[in-house]
Parts: structure tokens; C-alpha cells; sequence
């Protein structure tokens, strides 16, 4: 029987400190054993826990796109015992990674549409997995229009910078990267939250989907935005946090009414959410 | 199908020669109560009993386990890689478990066995276990099993059942597994007419003497937001302690944490039995806690019990009315109160 | 004793309409022989759910912790102590209470009462003149109360409560020639391997529920140290060692707090005597610092407080 807390083998490949505040750390792992890889495949949205033995587990959404072969990339926000552990680890050193766990957003729907994407701060990790995926050019002419609203609290606090602005130089992406306030004169992209340059920027919902995936509080800024816009609560999608532990809807400690945040979700559109108790 | 009788002795000698087959589980008096444990040598088995204070769930999932166990030696060539913990999956049985506990193994089983994922140590070692039931003459002023799909004499969950006559049991085979357990019982003589008449009674009788029950026939047409949002939760909620009583004495929870934890060159996964009552239970690294507020946790216990799961399988509520949370909550907070509230809302 | 109940719910209906208080904290009869449940009450019409008997031994003062609102409550001798440690800890503050005081003549002992009937099912028990009368499907028994009372209750020297605003009747007599210390005394000869192996078998049957910490109104910390998490400092398994920690320490950290209410062992499913742990400490703190935690809003515990003409020679 297999055994589903039993995570695949793992090597540091190496790690990226992302932020000036040197909380945010982009882990490039390698699997030891090759079939592992092969049943570690993933679709943008999932996510995995990571486990280092002594330490504990963590649950960290993908920030690798499933076209990226050979490694899978997390970008891990240090703020307790394992994240900690884990940002003092190098390159070499060895740990675990069990998945993929849970569900991923919803590509079939998002098909033939316009694909809007809204992040704040460091949960970006997941769409950059998404961005990367739809730019691939055996996914690109499967969606139309792809706008992206990014922002984080300063320049030196966003994601990806490397990647951000390859993608700005892009035409087949409409990159908006925001930051809440900025003290370099030199700063050339939006300034404001992340709600308002939403609302300055999407000007349709036409054939569209929104993916949101942020801090509670953009979330609950941009979710009127949007529905004032004219996205149903079909449309809108969110990627719900959670105290996880199994992450495979067994030991009963993420639920959101009778349905698992890992299991059911992490993926969730604000149509299924009305539906549960507010518990999140 | 086999049917036995035994007098009281000769039951136990007959169990105890099974010992190189079978592991075999019987409830022991401790003091003021009772407790499956192990029938070894020098073990005083003692069918005296309503129910035992803790339920045999931690025979098939102990309250603490070692999932995975690793090297901590830097030397090591393997440190840090987790391997399996040895387990024990030889077949056992538990003698003398009441309906309601094994119908708490068929409520649980639909949590840890499931299409998409299986927990590999519960299922091999509810496999492996022989379910042999006492049916309960005496349900107590406590017990409501008949409100939530059991009984004191239901067969439906069980291998083996027992029929307590006074002087003697009548042990009748009920599955495949159990009707092979019991050939391996050697001992006892064919159950004459008498004795199976005399046990045939038993069940309507006890029935009968059930005076409790939960209503729960409405809560399937009720909104999962509006029972969130009833009035009620504040006032049910404010004697609760939050500790673990009610879900460790549960026969149908099955909530659990998982721990590391190092002793010298030795780092192990560990997993205990956790508690939606805990403050800690839904704390997030950030520091957000969606479960803050006492009334939420003592909320969330009653909704997945009596809402949550029977939305999600269909299949009745989670309780099989064993009646021990009701006896041993130390604040009184009656399960079968609350769930007149939701039911009546 | 119950008699008290008219005398609270009037107190409870007459606070509650003038607005002397916001709520009013009490017990309502429990769904099971010998317990009742803890309840608030804010409605003056509600008062009459709350009821007095012998069976009251959870301490409210639990319920007092951090409160912001206005809150009358009953106290009896032990509760009233540890309402007057939560003043001196700054949990609660004394212009928040209203105290109905109760004159207390003991809490009976559920478990004692089972055992005496040789645990057939208990249906009902009623308390009249003094006894306790005890009845089942074919069972009918009297018992005299004080041969069942808690043993807290037993040898209980502080019947009336030391604080309070009201008092529902007239003071109880207190008890006298009390040896308070005898169970302590005969583990204090023991030798060390038999006190070790005295408390292992003692908690042998712990779940680690922590239904003792959270019913002690002495355990108020927003987080207790078996949930402290960096560092840990217990295991949270039910290993020996751990659970044995988590009980000593969590005894050291009452260490001249207890008022002995035995709310602890009331609430443990498994029927530990919790109260062996601090008891040893209370004797400690009485014969080293001649001090018996919550008797006045006045004087602070033994310690937390240094004076430099402190008494003890060890200090110095």
C-alpha cells in the first residue's frame, strides 16, 4: 500500500534570497531518484509540504511550472520553526517534499478566456507557476488575453524581479507591477495597493477570470472591484491558507465546513465559498 | 455460522489458547473503571461493565505512533531521509467491544479510507482486526445508539457476536472473518434451543430500555450558513474548558497532529491524537487563527458531528451514541442538548 | 445546601434588573446525576435555570479570566480564595464583581458515590436533611453526606467565602481538628524510589486532555508551556517522561496559588488525584512562608514579592 506521508527524497539545488528583508528564499530542489519526479507530476496551483526530518512539515504552494523539468522551485516565507530551519539549510543539503496535494486552478475553464491575474505580496508563488505555464508556447494559444496585477509593500519586498521584468518586456502579457510606496525616484511601474491599480487597470470582465491570490486584506479590497467590474462569483478564484498538517484530507484539522482546504482545495472560486462558513 | 455456548470461564480459557493465533483484547477492571488491554497469563478478564472509559479506537490507531523514523548523525550516509517505523499487523481480536464502538470503527474508516488516499497503518490494522461484540443488555440512561443508526444488539458492524445469558455466552458468527475466529475458539458446546431463544430476546428487550436519544431527522434540509449563524452557539459554549475530554474519549474522532522529534542521534515522526477544542489547533505561522473565540471551536465540534460529515457521506451523523462524552465532559455539555438546538432551529 | 438556589436567583433577577451587573455567572442543573453545568446568565428572566447543590465543585473563577464586563458570581469559600488571587494577579478587577457569597458545607464525591453502589446506573440523586439519597433501576440507597464529601471538602478549614458582597445565609461553622497534611505526610516518608514509582503509577492512565489545566482558574496563560512550540519544551505523545513533566511542572507553577477547590480531579475522565502534586506544595508554603494563597486582597504571595527585612535565612 503506498504510503502517502512518506515524502520522495530530495537535494538543494540552490536557493535565491528574493527580498531585501531576507524573509523570502526561492528553494530549487532536485529529486534523488528520477521516478520520483515523474510521480511528482504537478498542474499550476497545487501545492506540497516540505519535510525535514527533526524538524517538521510545512505545506508551500509550487512556484516551479509543471514546463519546467529537472527541478521544483518553493519560495518559503520564514516565520516559524521549520521556514526557519529551512533558510538556514545550503545547497547539497538533503530533505523531503510529499505531493502534489491539492487541487489546481481551473484550466479547463479558463480556456478559450481572458485570464486576469491579481497577487499580493508573497503569495505570488503559485501564479508565478500559472504565468510561466500559460506563456509556455505549447500553452500559449490555448487563452486569450493574460493581465497581470502585482504588487508588493516596496520594490525591494516583490517576487521575481529577474522574471517580472522579462515578462513586462513581453507583448503577449500585460504586466502592471505596483508597489504600495517607493523611494527610488527611479521607479517606473505603479504605485498604489494593489485594489486601486486593479480597478485603474482591468476594464472588463468580458470572457474572463480572475485568479486572486494574496493577504486577507487585498483580498477583501479586490473582491468588490472585481464584482463591480461584472465577475460572477463563478469567475472569481481564490487560493485559500490553512493549518495543515496531513495535507491529505485525514487528519481533519484544515476543514472549512465539510469540505478540506487541502484536499478540496486550496483552489476555491468565491461561488464555492459562499456556500461554507466563513472560517478562513 | 457458528453458535457456541461457554460459561464464563471456559470462554476465557478458550481465548487464552488462541494466543499464538490471534491477539486478543478484553476489557480489564482498573480501578474504577475498565479498559481493553491484551489478555496475557496473568490478565482477570471482567465482562461486569456498561462500556470502558476509554473506547478501543487506540487498538487500531494508538494515541500516539511513530510514523517515520530518520538518522540525526551528520556522519550518517542516509541522515535526514525518513523511513518506515516497524508495525505490528498481526491479526487480533477484540472481545467484548459494545455495537456502538464497532459502529464507531465503520464511521472512522470512511475518513482514513478513502478513493483518493488511504492511511496505510489504520486500514492494514482494522484489517487484521476481529470485531467480537457484547451486546448490551443494560443500555444505560446515557446511551441513544438506536437515534444514530445502532443498537445494542446490532450486528451490522461486528463479526462475532456475544450474548451475555447470566450464566453462560452464546457466541454467534456474524461475517466470514469472525465465523473463522470462532472456529479457532476451541472450547464450548452447539448452542441448544433454549439458549438461542434466550439470546434472541435480549435484543428487543434492551431496546426497550433505551431512554435516550438524538434528534438529528431535520438537519439534512438545514443551511450549513444558517446553523453557523444561530444564536444559540455563545450560550452552549460558554462552560466549555476546551480540553480534550470529549475527543479523546470519542470512539468516531479522529483528529491528529504530527510531531518531530529528536533524542539524541534519532529524529522520529510522531503522531498524536489532537484536539479541535485547542486554541492552538487552527493557528497559522502568520498568527491568524480562524478559530480564535472559544464558541467557534466548541461550534466547529457540533457541526462536523452532526452537519459537516453526514453532508459529506451521506451516511448518518458522526456518533454512535456510546454516551461517553455526556457522562465524562467535566463542564456537562450534553451532545444530545445541542443537537436538539440545531435540530429544532 | 440547596436551599441556596431561591436566595441566588433572586440575587441573580435583582442585580440583573437594577443593572448592578451585566451577567451573572452561576450553575444550571447538569443532564446527569451529580454534575451541573457552569452558566451565564444576562436575561433577569432566565434566572431561575441557576441551582445550588452539592454537586457544584468546578470553580467559576475559571470563568473570570480577562473579563471586561460587570459580572455577578457565586463564590463559596475556595472560589472566593482564587477571585482574590485573580485581583492580586490582575486578571480581574475586584470593581467588576459582585460577589454572592455562599457559607459552604462541602461538595459531594461522584466517585465515592459510584463506588458505594457498586457502579449500577445512577438515575437520579436528591440531597434532603443532610443525606444523599441515591437512585437507579433497582436501586434505592441513603448515604450520610458527610461520609462522601470531596476530599478537598473533608478537611476544608475556609467553609465561608473571604470575599464577597452578599451572603445567601448564615456563616457556615468551620471545621475543626483537621489534619490537613495526612496524605502528604505519608508520601513525604517514602523513599525516593517508591515516591517515583508512587507518582508513575499515579499517572499512568493520563491522556494528556488537560481538562485539570484548563478547569484550574489558576491556569490562565495564553499559552501554557506544554504548547510552547520554540522552543518546545515538553513532547505533546503521551510518553511517561512528558506527561510526568507536563504534571510537575504545571503543579510548581500553582506553588502557593492552590486553594485545594479539586476542580481538577473533578474534571480528569481518567480519575487522577491531580491534587496530589500541589498539595505537597500548599504544605510547603504554610510551613516556610505561613501563607495560604487568596485570603486577603491585601497581602501578596510568598513568590513574588522580596522585602529586604525578609524573615527566612536563605535568602540571606
Amino acid at each position: 500500500m503506498k504510503n502517502p506521508y512518506l515524502p520522495y527524497p530530495v537535494r538543494i539545488d540552490e536557493i535565491i534570497t528574493e527580498t531585501e528583508d531576507r524573509n523570502l528564499k526561492t528553494f530549487k530542489f532536485v529529486f534523488l531518484n528520477p521516478e520520483d519526479e515523474k510521480n511528482f507530476s504537478y498542474t499550476p496551483g497545487q501545492f506540497a509540504e516540505l519535510s525535514i526530518a527533526g524538524k517538521g512539515e510545512i505545506p508551500i504552494g509550487i512556484a516551479s511550472s509543471p514546463t519546467e523539468k529537472g527541478f521544483v522551485k518553493f519560495t518559503v516565507n520564514k516565520v516559524g520553526l521549520v521556514s526557519g530551519h529551512l533558510h538556514n539549510m545550503s545547497a547539497g543539503d538533503r530533505m523531503g517534499i510529499r505531493g502534489p496535494l491539492g487541487n489546481w486552478y481551473p484550466w479547463k475553464e479558463m480556456e478559450g478566456k481572458n485570464v486576469v491575474i491579481v497577487g499580493g505580496g508573497f503569495a505570488f508563488t503559485t501564479l508565478r507557476s500559472s504565468i510561466i505555464y500559460m506563456l509556455h508556447p505549447d500553452n500559449r494559444p490555448r487563452f486569450k488575453d493574460i493581465t497581470v496585477v502585482y504588487g508588493a509593500r516596496n520594490p525591494g519586498m516583490l517576487l521575481y524581479k529577474d522574471e517580472l521584468s522579462a515578462w513586462e518586456k513581453r507583448d503577449d502579457i500585460n504586466m502592471h507591477i505596483t508597489v504600495d510606496g517607493a523611494t527610488d525616484p527611479d521607479w517606473k511601474y505603479n504605485t498604489g495597493f494593489v485594489p486601486a491599480i486593479t480597478e485603474k487597470k482591468i476594464t472588463s470582465a468580458d470572457n474572463a477570470i480572475a485568479i486572486v491570490c494574496g493577504p486577507p486584506i487585498m483580498i477583501k479590497f479586490t473582491q468588490p472591484v472585481l464584482q463591480k467590474l461584472g465577475f460572477p462569483p463563478e469567475r472569481i478564484i481564490l487560493s485559500l491558507e490553512m493549518r495543515m498538517k496531513c495535507g491529505i484530507g485525514i487528519c481533519g484539522r484544515c476543514n472549512i465546513g465539510d469540505k478540506y482546504v487541502c484536499k478540496d482545495g486550496p483552489v476555491f472560486s468565491l461561488a464555492q465559498l459562499k456556500e461554507l462558513p466563513p472560517e478562513y | 455460522m457458528i453458535k457456541k455456548l461457554f460459561t464464563g470461564s471456559d470462554w476465557v480459557d478458550a481465548l487464552k489458547k488462541t494466543g499464538d493465533l490471534y491477539k486478543i483484547f478484553v476489557p480489564v477492571r482498573e480501578g474504577d473503571f475498565h479498559n481493553f488491554r491484551p489478555l496475557e497469563q496473568g490478565t482477570k478478564p471482567n465482562f461486569d461493565f456498561y462500556n470502558t472509559r476509554l473506547s478501543p479506537k487506540s487498538i487500531v490507531y494508538p494515541q500516539s505512533e511513530r510514523m517515520f523514523e530518520s538518522l540525526n548523525d551528520p556522519e550518517a550516509p542516509d541522515k535526514g531521509i525518513l523511513k518506515e517505523a516497524a508495525k505490528d499487523y498481526a491479526p487480533r481480536a477484540i472481545v467484548g467491544i459494545r455495537p456502538c464502538d464497532a459502529q464507531a470503527f465503520q464511521i472512522v474508516k470512511r475518513n482514513f479510507d478513502n478513493p483518493e488516499y488511504r492511511d496505510p497503518w489504520w486500514v492494514r490494522r482494522f484489517e487484521s482486526t476481529i470485531l467480537v461484540g457484547l451486546g448490551c443488555n443494560d443500555p444505560c440512561p446515557t446511551c441513544f445508539c438506536s437515534s444514530v443508526g445502532g443498537g445494542p444488539f446490532h450486528e451490522e458492524y461486528l463479526d462475532v457476536m456475544l450474548y451475555d445469558l447470566g450464566d453462560k455466552f452464546l457466541a454467534k458468527s456474524i461475517t466470514e472473518k469472525g465465523e473463522e475466529f470462532l472456529s479457532k475458539v476451541i472450547g464450548g458446546s452447539p448452542a441448544d434451543d433454549t439458549a438461542l431463544k434466550k439470546a434472541e430476546a435480549l435484543g428487543p428487550a434492551a431496546i426497550e430500555k433505551i431512554t435516550s436519544t438524538l434528534s438529528s431527522d431535520k438537519l439534512k434540509d438545514k443551511t450549513v450558513t444558517g446553523l453557523f449563524n444561530a444564536p444559540f452557539w455563545d450560550e452552549v459554549a460558554f462552560s466549555c474548558i476546551n480540553c480534550g475530554t470529549c475527543t479523546f474519549l470519542c470512539p468516531t474522532c479522529w483528529c491528529f497532529d504530527i510531531q518531530d522529534e529528536v533524542y539524541g542521534k534519532q529524529a522520529d515522526r510522531i503522531r498524536n491524537w489532537d484536539t479541535c477544542m485547542s486554541p492552538l489547533f487552527t493557528l497559522e505561522g502568520s498568527g491568524h487563527n480562524p478559530r480564535e473565540n472559544k464558541f467557534q471551536r466548541v461550534r466547529q465540534r457540533f457541526m462536523h458531528k452532526l452537519k459537516y460529515y453526514p453532508d459529506k457521506y451521506n451516511n448518518g451523523v458522526q456518533c454512535s451514541g456510546c454516551g461517553r462524552c455526556v457522562r465524562y465532559c467535566p463542564v456537562n455539555i450534553d451532545i444530545r442538548q445541542v443537537a436538539k438546538l440545531m435540530n429544532e432551529y | 445546601m440547596h436551599e441556596y438556589t431561591e436566595k441566588i436567583r433572586d440575587a441573580a433577577k435583582r442585580l440583573l434588573k437594577e443593572g448592578k451587573v451585566d451577567t451573572f455567572i452561576g450553575f444550571k442543573k447538569g443532564s446527569v446525576p451529580m454534575m451541573n453545568e457552569p452558566a451565564l446568565i444576562t436575561d433577569p428572566d432566565k434566572a431561575d435555570l441557576l441551582h445550588w447543590d452539592s454537586n457544584c465543585g468546578l470553580n467559576l473563577c475559571n470563568y473570570l479570566t480577562k473579563r471586561t464586563d460587570r459580572i455577578g458570581i457565586i463564590a463559596n469559600g475556595c472560589t472566593s480564595r482564587n477571585i482574590v488571587t485573580h485581583i492580586i494577579e490582575n486578571q480581574i478587577k475586584r470593581e467588576q464583581l459582585y460577589i454572592v457569597g455562599i457559607p459552604c458545607t462541602g461538595m459531594i464525591d461522584p466517585r465515592a458515590i459510584k463506588r458505594a453502589v457498586k457502579f449500577k446506573e445512577i438515575l437520579d440523586v436528591e440531597e434532603k436533611d443532610g443525606r444523599i439519597i441515591v437512585k437507579g433501576n433497582g436501586l434505592e440507597e441513603s448515604f450520610e453526606k458527610r461520609a462522601f464529601l470531596q476530599k478537598n471538602c473533608a478537611i476544608c478549614l475556609h467553609r465561608n467565602p473571604v470575599i464577597y458582597d452578599e451572603m445567601v445565609g448564615e456563616k457556615a461553622p468551620e471545621q475543626q481538628e483537621i489534619e490537613s497534611f495526612k496524605d502528604v505526610k505519608k508520601i513525604e516518608v517514602m523513599g525516593s524510589d517508591d515516591k517515583w514509582g508512587f507518582f508513575t503509577r499515579m499517572i499512568s492512565s493520563c491522556i494528556r486532555c488537560y481538562a485539570c489545566r484548563n478547569a484550574c482558574p489558576l491556569c490562565y496563560c495564553t499559552t501554557c508551556f506544554v504548547d510552547e512550540a520554540q522552543p518546545q519544551w515538553v513532547g505533546k505523545s503521551i510518553d511517561p517522561t512528558d506527561t510526568m513533566t507536563f504534571h510537575i511542572l504545571r503543579a510548581f507553577h500553582c506553588a502557593g496559588r492552590c486553594t485545594d477547590c479539586e476542580a481538577c480531579e473533578r474534571a480528569c475522565p481518567m480519575g487522577i488525584n491531580v491534587r496530589q502534586f500541589t498539595k505537597k506544595l500548599n504544605k510547603d508554603a504554610l510551613e516556610l512562608f505561613s501563607w495560604e494563597a487568596g485570603m486577603s486582597e491585601d497581602q501578596r504571595p510568598p513568590m513574588d514579592v522580596y522585602k529586604t527585612d525578609d524573615y527566612n535565612d536563605f535568602i540571606k
